[in-house]
């Protein structure tokens, strides 16, 4: 009987095979864009009179069409003329004064696919992490992301703060039915 | 050479399944694990879009689920093929979110309850205004932490 294999150590590596398991089996992590979304008050809004050059306003109808700033454009385009407006390179009259003052105004209706709608949201915000990464890369050598020093991303995000404001959305068009 | 016939002379060794309930043990805790983590059934149809945009949302315990999409077939004879709400893992309307969330509020830790997000799952199909409606009963809600649930986007616009 001297000669059975010792099966003391097989719970160990049970136990080992187990753990391995349990650290490297990833469930499917949910991944999204993250939205802040401004309090709820009852009161009408305070019409606050903003300059026009300030604000880049995106209008997506029921079709899925954008309009920035009265002309129509495509998707493909939105990332660059935002990233444009916000820093305005050339001084322009009509882009913001600084980044710090850029305003995004999104506007949808209410029968605008859900696709499109988070398509231009994502090229909204992907302008925006687009500059922050510039600015990063100027200032500290290293684009931006989430690990850096809580520092120095708040005062990336001081230079150029992600302000986005959407308005109640128009009911023009159809909506899904039956 | 004569050490190994010797050996092989005499009682024969059996393999010991001793640790056999150990193996089955770990196996029915790795399913149980997997099981418990699994999202409740779909009635709908969601597909959500795809972005390049993304934030990974860490900890499931701090999230809810909120999803918008049609019917599946199955309950297309009774629900019709309107987009629909499904809180959990059943079909709810607009004005079932705030005590679906103050549900999910009490088993969070209180010091964790202001990182709580909601992730919206919706079907890229779906027209805003079922979603507009969603988001404003959030805001009522004071619930204002959403994330858009979206797919990795590799290809150009």
């Amino acid at each position: 009987m001297k000669n059975e294999i010792n099966a003391g150590s097989m719970a160990d590596i049970a136990f080992l095979l187990l753990i391995f398991f349990l650290v490297t089996t990833t469930i499917v992590q949910d991944k999204g864009i993250l939205v802040k979304l401004p309090p709820w008050s009852d009161e009408p809004p305070e019409i606050t009179q903003l300059k026009t050059r300030n604000v880049f306003s995106v209008l997506v109808n029921g079709q899925d069409q954008l309009l920035v700033r009265g002309e129509p454009m495509q998707i493909s385009d939105l990332r660059e003329k935002t990233k444009e407006f916000i820093i305005n390179p050339a001084n322009a009259p009509d882009m913001s004064e600084s980044p710090k003052n850029a305003i995004i105004s999104l506007k949808n209706d209410r029968g605008t696919s859900y696709d499109a709608y988070l398509a231009v949201y994502n090229e909204l915000k992907g302008a925006y992490a687009e500059l922050w990464d510039d600015l990063s890369n100027q200032r500290y050598g290293e684009p931006y992301t989430d690990e850096m020093p809580f520092a120095q991303r708040k005062a990336i995000r001081n230079e150029i703060p992600f302000i986005l404001s959407e308005a109640e959305p128009t009911s023009f068009s159809e909506e899904n039915t039956e | 050479m004569a050490k190994f016939s010797k050996k092989r002379g005499k009682a024969s060794p059996e393999v010991s399944t001793a640790s056999l309930p150990d193996i089955i043990f770990m196996l029915l805790f790795f399913f149980m694990v997997v099981t418990v983590l699994r999202d409740s059934e779909l009635k709908i149809t969601v597909a959500v879009p795809k972005a390049t945009e993304l934030t990974k949302l860490e900890e499931k315990s701090l999230v809810n689920y909120i999803y918008i999409g049609r019917p599946t077939k199955q309950y297309q004879a009774v629900y019709g093929t309107k987009p629909r709400i499904q809180l959990g893992d059943k079909f709810a309307v607009v004005e079932e979110i705030p005590l679906f969330l103050e549900q999910h509020k009490i088993k969070v830790n209180e010091a964790k309850r202001s990182r709580i997000t909601s992730s919206l799952r919706v079907d890229g199909e779906v027209t805003m205004g079922i979603v507009q409606d969603v988001k404003t009963q959030l805001r009522k809600a004071n619930q204002l932490k959403i994330n858009y649930s979206a797919g990795k986007r590799t290809e150009e616009l």
